[in-house]
């Protein structure tokens, strides 16, 4: 009984753990993605914001600056992706894959540049802080439970306070309204007023802020460096889970932490002698079809999604 | 007068611009970065053109990534993103491997029965995905990244199968019999590269089967017709279903086929993958740098592989090789915006 509860806890903690890359990153996709631009630069957004937070953490010393950055750098190329998608009415899964190539190529130019090494040095004092790792002291089983699920990072609860905040901007805010509005009939949009091109320019922008921040999730939380295997996939797990959700944030935060789990189950079920590592590494992929095939069925995109919007003259 | 305006007009000019402006921006970055650009860059290019033994190395890395570029090029003639080609050049390669090891046959037959079960492995791999999308609408840009990830644990998994893994101490799969691989003849392999191969005569051969089915046969008329308007297709009669699953099916197979010429032609061996390989996306540049034009993917393999190839070779001047990421990504930037130059040039000829 005892050792279930202790594999339990380490499965809450896992997925605490890894979801909040993914779910940033998703939260990212899911502005961008609604108000009609494919962002499929994700991954590289999160590349660049990995190593920008790692890097500036362990310059500066300073934790929430590295975090801050990180967003920043994912937002500059998201600026990037706005300008040639919004502005110059670029096939926009082109522009996306340029992003990938570019970004971690700057990225490692840099950590080249600046490091003289592939990967920065390691954080030591400058992570991202634990919160409530000290309050249980493990005495008893249920103390060592708590203990176990909450030896995680701040960012694994900033997460659930993002999801509500993007909630809200969505559904109950001017701004969502018309986010959602834009990606939907843009034309019509125009008609009333709104500025298309501009909401447009916002909604990549914080994508790009927000995927860099989840890049940073990793190298300043999860592990304490950023190296070139640091972002490989996430972001487009991260796109994966926005499609699940339909689109929506709270499916997005669902189908995340649904991943999460299952990568947690890969990591307690990955001792053990008598299924193949490499077979419950593939659960979570194998699950995410099954799961799409019993019970999410058509995606139902945003109508202008993927067009560009040409004003007419 | 005209004449030129169309020449400037052109894809192929247009590409060219591209990469010009992509080696600029690379200049930029490598000079704020404190390297010296010209050094860098004909450090790239002798590691590239100064010997016949580099060129022989570009062409063998280039093979693999123009069957990748065909494959992702096809899907787009129909109007679908095979972001899933990754997942197709992993089990056409996992699978050629399995027939290479355990099929005993002169070369003549085992080479084809090896390309025939890549084919196969990346046929089915991209059909299972349109028929998830046709049958149940599910988004196949979010399937095919699962599959992706699929194909990659189930090559890991195949590759410790003690039947397949390697007698030694290597993680990896056991070499593939010798009657399997494409290698060249033992003395010219010496003037050329130690894994220079058939593969791209096989490339050559494909890029124009591609070039005919997508230009000469109805079949590619269809399938254009389809990526163009859907609706207007189906109006007409084509069922676009049935266009998108033979689209992914073809594609597959051009992918997973992409997976053997790579295995049989300088691998040898399935490796156990820690990350993803990335031919799949690097097939993405390819078919974008090539207009997705089978020529045009024939010639932007061959650009990317002399690329790659070259770009190994900045670490002998302490230079970093990621500076090929930078100039690749810059380049599809400026294809995916490039038809801006167009308008503008058209608004000039108009007035």
């Amino acid at each position: 009984m005892d050792s279930i509860i202790n594999s339990l806890g380490t499965l809450i903690y896992a997925t605490l753990i890894y979801t909040p890359p993914l779910l940033f990153a998703a939260m990212g996709s899911c502005f961008s993605e609604n108000s009609g631009v494919v962002n499929i630069g994700i991954e590289g957004m999160m590349t660049i914001g990995a190593f920008a937070g790692a890097a500036v953490a362990y310059i500066s010393g300073n934790a929430w600056l590295g975090f801050l950055c990180a967003g920043l750098a994912g937002a500059l190329f998201g600026l990037l992706h706005a300008v040639a998608t919004v502005s110059l009415n670029a096939d926009q899964t082109i522009a996306g894959t340029a992003i990938n190539f570019l970004a971690p190529g700057v990225a490692f130019l840099m950590a080249q540049a600046l490091f003289n090494s592939s990967d920065t040095p390691a954080l030591i004092g400058s992570k991202l802080p634990m919160l409530f790792n000290n309050v249980f002291d493990g005495s008893t089983v249920w103390s060592r439970f708590f203990k176990n699920v909450f030896n995680t990072y701040v960012t694994s609860y900033l997460m659930f306070v993002l999801v509500i905040v993007v909630w809200f901007v969505f559904y109950k805010t001017r701004f969502g309204l018309r986010l959602r509005a834009v990606g939907e009939h843009p034309r019509a949009c125009d008609t009333l007023g709104i500025h298309v091109q501009k909401m447009r320019y916002m909604a990549v922008i914080i994508s790009g802020f927000l995927s860099g921040l989840g890049g940073a999730c990793v190298t300043m939380a999860t592990m304490n460096q950023f190296r070139p295997v640091s972002i490989v996939g996430q972001g487009f797990i991260a796109i994966a889970a926005v499609i699940f959700g339909k689109f929506r944030p709270q499916g997005a935060m669902v189908a995340c932490l649904l991943f999460g789990f299952c990568t947690g189950l890969k990591v307690v079920l990955g001792s053990n002698n008598f299924i193949s590592a490499q077979i419950i590494s593939m659960v979570p992929y194998a699950v995410t079809v099954v799961v799409l095939i019993l019970f999410v069925g058509k995606s139902r995109v945003p109508a202008a999604n993927g067009k560009p919007y040409v004003k007419s003259r | 007068m005209n004449k030129k305006i169309n020449i400037l007009q052109s894809r192929a000019f247009l590409t060219l611009v591209s990469i010009v402006v992509g080696f600029l921006v690379g200049a930029v970055f490598l000079g704020i970065m404190g390297y010296d650009p010209i050094l860098v860059y004909t450090t790239l290019l002798k590691g590239i053109f100064s010997r016949p033994r580099f060129l022989a190395y570009s062409v063998v890395y280039a093979t693999p990534l123009i069957f990748v570029g065909l494959s992702v090029a096809f899907s787009f003639r129909t109007g679908v993103f095979n972001i899933g080609a990754e997942g197709q050049f992993v089990v056409g390669g996992i699978a050629a491997c399995i027939v290479g090891i355990f099929v005993d046959a002169p070369a003549i037959i085992h080479v084809p029965l090896c390309f025939l079960a890549a084919a196969a492995a990346g046929a089915l791999w991209g059909v299972i995905v349109a028929f998830m999308k046709v049958k149940w609408g599910i988004n196949e840009v979010l399937s095919m990244i699962m599959f992706n990830w699929i194909a990659f644990y189930l090559s890991n998994y195949l590759v410790d199968i003690p039947a397949i893994h390697s007698d030694g101490t290597a993680e990896a799969s056991k070499n593939v019999a010798a009657s399997a691989r494409i290698l060249l003849p033992e003395g010219m392999r010496q003037i050329l590269a130690p894994t220079s191969n058939y593969g791209i005569l096989i490339a050559i051969v494909f890029v124009v089967l591609v070039y005919l089915v997508i230009e000469k046969t109805t079949l590619g008329y269809e399938l254009k017709a389809v990526g163009f308007n859907k609706n207007a297709a189906e109006y007409a009669g084509i069922s676009v279903n049935k266009a998108v699953m033979t689209a992914m099916a073809i594609s597959g197979c051009l992918g997973g086929m992409g997976g053997a010429v790579h295995l049989l032609g300088m691998g040898e061996r399935i490796s156990l993958f820690s990350a993803q390989e990335g031919f799949g996306f690097e097939g993405i540049s390819v078919a974008l740098i090539g207009a997705s034009n089978p020529i045009g993917v024939f010639f932007s393999g061959l650009f990317y592989g002399a690329l790659k190839y070259g770009g190994g070779k900045l670490n002998l001047i302490n230079a970093p090789s990621e500076i090929v990421k930078v100039i690749t990504g810059t380049i599809v930037f400026f294809i995916a915006i490039s038809h801006v130059f167009k308008i503008t040039r058209r608004k000039k000829e108009g007035k």
